[in-house]
């Protein structure tokens, strides 16, 4: 009786095997992603956490215009406009046949509602001030929407392809913070706080269908957890992947592709240009001469990272390499240091809770002042004291921050900015970049705008984030680069 | 009894007032703007404001106070900040990791520390005591997390057999078990380490006492004065112990939550903290403190129904 048992056993586990096995061969349908933060709620219209756009973006919700992987901007929602001679109409004629995924059907209406919702009185949108040049929307038909602008809008179209003005039903948007029902290719299925959400694919998205079937976002902010999830293959891959130092280890492992590609994200030494001495010019030069960037890069984030000279992505076809500017010298930077009757100089420098860049940076900059004769008093803190302190009360001399909102040079000309940067020539550059669509003028533009911030020496410029991804080697068609903070999951498959 | 029970019950009624103070105002003095902080470097202030007033942040301190301890007694817990969902359902999401991971790890504790005290205390100044207390001394100074990273190391990325973190849920109650096995044996060994010592030198003192001289002149063997006596007597600190472990493990484990992506309390306190969702904090601190004063009450209680001399002596 019981060999017989023990055999029904054994021949029970291997049916299971054998039924199983077959499955296995198949190319998978799911893909587990980890990410370093966690989404606090789901509705990217009214969160500034990049975490939101990470899962939702060009998965769950779309905008009328969407992000490409070259950091190009494509139509969405929107199939085609026409911008009227004057560039204050911008009629969008949008996509047919578009549903959200609680059945409901997607038109004009909907898009009136989601732009008027950014704009108003009691509106808790982060990004509102990237709209404030709309003046009205009006639905023509169903499948036409007419914005007219206060003044002309340069950067409308790519401004409407950021996660903040996705495009929301009316019926759903108060409760998307917790079950977000957009108009894209995967639906959002499930959630548990603290661990995963999971997406399910939309069968009936109006695009492109995607080649997964489901997928799960699992946070994982620990650093060495993250790399024993990757190797254990609790996830797939990691887009953002938190610790660099281990990257080698995954270079040399064939079932894993490691993909170095960029971010929009400036990392600055940000001074505070409104408090003696940094209000003086030659004082920030003699800091921008005394910082070794590829020194900050080495020891700081492992040799991911590429030098920059002002504030855009060296992606940008517009980017202008100042780097030579603002070289490493620190004979010239203590002779500035003299020139400016600046001695026995002690700093601030606030740190964000960033390991990589803030924390190391922190200390090997810290250091490299310390060589021209400038000491230092270095404050940790968590991001909601940073908030407060530095961005907020401007307490601060000097701080490290990684701005990573795409295409963002505009933020040196905002009053009262927590850098305190303020220049008349640089104001009117970037207001005239606003009003002005002319591809040829807004590249001259962009270019003085930022020689203007290089030759001011308006911050420390130390490099452009990279984005170090890894992924397993059998999964294709994650992004390279990261033109906005997304992980857009349209084009991803497993190879056979 | 009635008048001790009494006692008992206004001293519990006035710690928690208590704690609920102390917790409102160290909250109240945390720098940092949750509004701000939700809504980061690009937003306007109006938007700011606005979202500070939606949250209930503007308003007197007392105001603010007395809404959240009503709420409370209603059992009304406030809805979070950042997750914009009852307070109430994360805690209760959570403590199903916390309190079966804190269970599993005391159960193993007890499991190692038993035999292993008793036998230690048995074979004083032996090989084996030493050996034991040896053993216990390193178990001791190796941290807990760097213990886990060493679990991963072997069973998760080496041998596969556990995956290195993250929780399934109940759905299926094995798989669930198996996520919380290698946390459990991490959290497991220091706590052992302690208990061991303890039920070795808890044993040691009740065994030099005059009543087990008495026990084995009146000729029981040596294995039956250590059933029937010592080890009985020799319990009670070690219990004290195992009560202290329990709610360090129920809260304490936020590294441990951290090396295995566990959603647990201890690290939804902590991410509450980070990104000010104060409320979070506030109720699930209170509920923590909750449920501490209440085993504390109780193990009073179980005292004083074990031990006639103490309900004579107070009060």
């Amino acid at each position: 009786m019981r060999t017989s048992l023990a055999v029904l056993a054994l021949a029970g586990a291997l049916a299971m095997t054998t039924a199983v096995t077959p499955a296995l061969a198949q190319a998978r349908t799911d893909v587990k992603i980890g990410l370093v933060l966690e989404p606090p709620s789901l509705d990217p219209t009214a969160e500034a956490a990049a975490a939101v756009d990470e899962v939702l973006y060009s998965n769950v919700f779309e905008g009328l215009t969407k992000f490409a992987a070259d950091g190009s901007i494509v139509p969405g929602l929107a199939k085609s406009w026409d911008i009227s001679e004057d560039g204050l109409t911008y009629t969008f004629h949008l996509n047919e046949g578009v549903t959200f995924h609680d059945g409901s059907a997607f038109d004009a209406e909907d898009v009136k509602f989601s732009l008027d919702r950014i704009n108003a009185e009691d509106s808790l949108n982060a990004q509102k001030a990237l709209y404030t040049s709309i003046a009205s929307v009006e639905v023509v038909d169903p499948a036409t929407v007419k914005i007219t602008l206060k003044q002309p809008d340069g950067n409308l179209i790519y401004n409407l392809a950021w996660g903040d003005a996705v495009i929301v039903a009316p019926e759903s948007a108060e409760n998307n913070k917790t079950n977000p029902i957009g108009t894209g290719p995967f639906s959002f299925a499930s959630r548990v706080e603290g661990d995963s959400i999971t997406l399910s694919k939309y069968g009936a998205y109006w695009g492109t269908p995607v080649k997964l079937e489901g997928a799960t976002f699992r946070f994982i902010p620990d650093p060495t957890a993250a790399f024993a999830a990757l190797q254990a293959g609790d996830v797939d891959a990691f887009p953002n992947f938190p610790a660099p130092e281990t990257v080698a280890q995954f270079q040399n492992d064939p079932r894993f592709r490691v993909v170095i590609g960029a971010t929009e994200g400036e990392t600055i030494l940000a001074m505070n240009n409104g408090k003696a001495p940094l209000d003086n010019v030659k004082v920030r030069e003699a800091i921008a001469h005394a910082i070794d960037r590829q020194a900050i890069i080495d020891g700081a984030m492992f040799g991911y990272g590429t030098p920059i000279g002002t504030f855009l992505s060296p992606a940008n076809p517009d980017y202008v390499d100042l780097t030579a500017q603002s070289n490493y010298d620190p004979e010239k930077s203590k002779a500035l240091l003299a020139e400016a009757g600046v001695t026995d100089l002690t700093l601030s420098l606030k740190l964000p809770p960033v390991e990589g860049y803030a924390r190391r940076g922190g200390e090997i900059i810290a250091n490299q002042l310390a060589a021209v004769g400038i000491k230092t008093e270095v404050t940790n803190l968590e991001w909601a004291q940073w908030l407060s302190e530095v961005f907020t009360d401007k307490n601060f001399d000097l701080t490290i921050i990684s701005h990573t909102e795409p295409n963002d040079i505009g933020i040196f000309a905002r009053p009262d900015y927590y850098f305190q940067y303020k220049n008349a020539d640089f104001d009117k550059i970037i207001a005239e970049l606003s009003v002005t669509s002319d591809p040829a003028k807004r590249s001259e533009l962009l270019k003085a705008a930022q020689k203007n911030l290089a030759d001011n020496y308006a911050a420390g410029f130390l490099f452009e984030l990279a984005k170090v991804g890894v992924e397993n080697a059998k999964l294709t068609g994650l992004w390279e680069n990261a033109p906005t903070q997304a992980t857009d999951l349209t084009a991803v498959a497993w190879e056979e | 009894m009635p008048s001790f029970l009494l006692g008992r019950i206004v001293s519990l009624v006035l710690s928690l007032i208590a704690a609920s103070i102390v917790i409102f105002l160290v909250l109240e003095v945390v720098p940092g703007d949750p509004a701000q902080f939700m809504l980061g470097l690009n937003a306007t202030p109006e938007a700011v404001a606005t979202l500070r007033q939606s949250l209930g942040l503007d308003g007197p301190l007392l105001e603010r106070y007395f809404s959240w301890v009503l709420g409370l007694l209603h059992g009304d817990f406030g809805i979070s900040y950042t997750y914009k969902v009852p307070v109430a359902g994360l805690f209760a999401d959570r403590i199903w990791i916390s309190l079966p991971l804190a269970l599993y790890a005391l159960a193993l504790s007890t499991l190692i520390a038993f035999p292993v005290g008793i036998l230690a205390a048995v074979r004083r100044n032996s090989a084996t005591d030493v050996g034991i207390m040896g053993a216990t001394q390193v178990g001791l100074a190796v941290p807990n997390f760097w213990f886990a990273m060493l679990l991963v190391l072997l069973f998760s990325i080496t041998l596969r057999w556990f995956s290195a973190g993250g929780f399934p849920g109940w759905q299926d109650p094995l798989l669930a078990l198996k996520a919380l096995t290698l946390p459990a044996v991490a959290l497991a060994l220091p706590q052992a380490s302690i208990l061991a010592r303890v039920m070795r030198s808890s044993l040691l003192d009740t065994l030099g006492e005059d009543y087990i001289r008495s026990a084995r002149a009146k000729g029981l063997s040596q294995g039956q004065t250590l059933w029937r006596h010592a080890l009985r007597n020799a319990l009670i600190p070690v219990l004290t112990i195992i009560g202290l472990q329990f709610s360090f493990l129920l809260a304490g484990a936020i590294i441990i939550e951290n090396v295995f992506f566990l959603p647990g309390l201890g690290r939804l306190v902590f991410q509450g903290i980070t990104s000010r969702d104060l409320i979070v904090v506030k109720s699930v601190v209170m509920l923590l403190v909750f449920a501490v004063i209440l085993v504390t009450f109780l193990v009073d209680v179980t005292y004083a129904l074990v031990d006639p001399r103490l309900r004579r002596a107070t009060r």
